[in-house]
């Protein structure tokens, strides 16, 4: 174990991006071919069967998610890639656009043939417009050799909505609305795009298809943890030695990601705690770093797998004030639609500034508590839900640092 | 092209208006009032809609800025790696404080959140060209770039 493992980013290196026939030397679009000459119920079993579970965070299960879809009647349906990778500290999804489009493409193309799509969107974030530049040039060459049939793709670049990473919020923007995420259900395959059954997957998540089709769903299924197979890529950052991506199976453990790949802590400090899943993550400590990175072995210590990507911190850092920065993100890209959120990050922010400056009390840290518990099961979507998780995970984890800076 | 020409392009682009303000934003530097007014009209929406996505996504803009727009990326990530004094460097170099604009219309600066580009830390982009891993020390050079 430890060991890299590369399947979404298995081109990595290998091919030309900006050239389709690199590509298709690789073997690309043999899977799509495959998947073509297979009925549609049975391409989707397979995905199903294979356990490949949602990379963008909410883990929800690939095959069954393209099911509702297929299920769905009507007259139009929509297969959208989020690529609004808006985690920070995250760049998965940029290295596998730069380097392999092809593969995004082809996995879009599966699932517009599984589902009965004829059109699709990519929304990339607007923080990479050159990343834009990359997908219409894949796209182009695709439309050129036919490989796509009837399949058309458009690419919508975002404008700095972090937001918009929620599935009915980027639908909202690809509508050229504010981007505000609606209520649920109807879930995107029933009611999506223009009301229309929709799928929306990460990346990451169409980035495997063309493997898993090509392979089978037991040889997918047999990699990792056998409730989140396949592999996760991660992006390390912070205190850290190798500040790069690596592609591990989820069963690795975070202890193996942070000493073994990411080369451990620089200089002669110590270790003092990690964040995983982006800046909405829990910050993890020492006792729980033998953990497997798999969704639910994850979610078991409080933690999540979310976009994977990996922030350490050392002991000279003090963890005060990097949630009162996180704090100040949420505050910041919160939508505003619901009250919980709007108020809640704005309040959360407030609370931890007036404990960074030394003012703050311990009713203070029993507010943030209390209104981060309130978060967490009321505001609308996941951005709200999960903004409390750094503010709450760290005065589990790290009361020390809080108490050294009240009153 | 006036913004009249540029927004008339994506008219039949459905859901096309933040694809028009891209394209109008890349022109002016940010987007004038009548062009949102314009883009309100062309995908028949009332202009405080069309307003209200125009305030709603960071990239766009309201309010005039300079040719060259400098971010810094604020986030965790680049904030523990020391984004404040890269803020600094660059304030005393531009003599103005974040969320201005030069005297002479050449620069802006911005704070932004994660751009994606965290494999050297702190990280700005100019015009939306990242530059990873920034020092305080290279900030003159990167300026000259653009001066």
């Amino acid at each position: 174990m430890a060991e890299e493992l590369r399947i979404v980013l298995r081109n990595y290196g290998k091919i030309d991006p900006l050239n389709i026939d690199s590509y298709i030397a690789q073997g690309g679009y043999k899977a799509l071919e495959k998947a073509r000459g297979t009925d549609q119920k049975g391409l989707i079993d397979e995905v199903k069967k294979s356990g490949l579970r949602g990379r963008g965070g909410a883990g929800f299960n690939c095959g069954q998610k393209w099911w509702f879809a297929y299920m769905a009647q009507a007259d139009q349906k929509y297969v959208v890639c989020n690529a609004d990778e808006g985690e920070p500290g995250t760049y998965k999804d940029r290295l596998i656009m730069q380097n392999d489009p092809q593969s995004l493409l082809e996995g879009m193309a599966i699932c517009a043939y599984a589902i009965g799509a004829d059109k699709g969107y990519i929304y990339c974030r607007g923080e990479y417009p050159y990343v834009v530049d990359v997908l219409n040039q894949a796209i182009a060459q695709a439309k050129d050799k036919g490989v796509l049939g009837d399949f058309d793709i458009e690419v919508r670049m975002g404008a700095g909505a972090y937001v918009c990473g929620e599935e009915t919020a980027l639908i909202e923007s690809i509508e050229g609305s504010r981007g505000e995420p609606r209520f649920k259900p109807p879930f995107p395959p029933a009611q999506g795009l223009w009301q229309k059954p929709t799928i929306v997957n990460n990346v990451e998540t169409f980035a495997n298809i063309p493997v898993i089709v090509d392979k089978g769903a037991e040889w997918f299924a047999a990699i990792g943890a056998p409730d989140y197979p396949g592999t996760k890529v991660f992006t390390l950052t912070g205190d850290i030695n190798n500040k790069t991506f690596f592609e591990v199976p989820t069963n690795t453990t975070i202890r193996e990601i942070v000493y073994k790949l990411g080369g451990g802590i620089p200089g002669d400090r110590k270790f003092k705690a990690v964040q995983i899943g982006g800046t909405s993550g829990a910050f993890i400590p020492e006792a729980d770093l033998d953990t497997p990175v798999a969704f639910d072995a994850m979610a078991a210590v409080g933690a999540t797998l979310g976009s994977g990507a990996v922030f350490v911190l050392d002991d000279s850092r003090d963890i005060v004030d990097v949630v009162t920065r996180i704090a100040g993100f949420f505050e910041h890209e919160s939508c505003g639609k619901c009250a919980p959120c709007r108020e809640g990050t704005m309040r959360t922010a407030e609370l931890m500034e007036k404990i960074e400056a030394g003012e703050g009390s311990i009713d203070d840290v029993a507010l943030l508590e209390k209104i981060g518990r309130v978060m967490s099961y009321s505001c609308l979507c996941g951005l709200g839900q999960a903004a409390p998780t750094p503010v709450l995970s760290t005065i589990r984890h790290f009361k020390a640092d809080y108490n050294a800076k009240l009153l | 092209m006036d913004y009249k020409g540029i927004i008339a392009k994506y008219k039949d682009v459905p859901g096309g208006i933040i694809e028009a303000f891209h394209a109008v934003q890349k022109q002016f530097n940010y987007l004038p009032e009548e062009a949102i007014v314009e883009a309100a009209k062309i995908f028949n929406v009332p202009v405080a809609e069309a307003y209200g996505v125009a305030t709603f996504y960071s990239y766009l803009s309201v309010e005039p800025r300079g040719k060259n727009v400098i971010r810094i990326c604020e986030s965790a990530p680049c904030h523990i790696a020391g984004a404040d004094e890269v803020v600094a460097a660059l304030e005393r170099e531009l003599g103005i404080m974040m969320g201005e604009t030069t005297d002479d219309g050449k620069f802006t600066l911005e704070y932004t959140e994660c751009v994606g580009q965290c494999q050297a830390t702190p990280v700005i982009t100019v015009n939306g060209k990242p530059y990873a891993g920034v020092s305080p020390a290279q900030i003159a050079a990167i300026l000259a770039e653009y001066r």
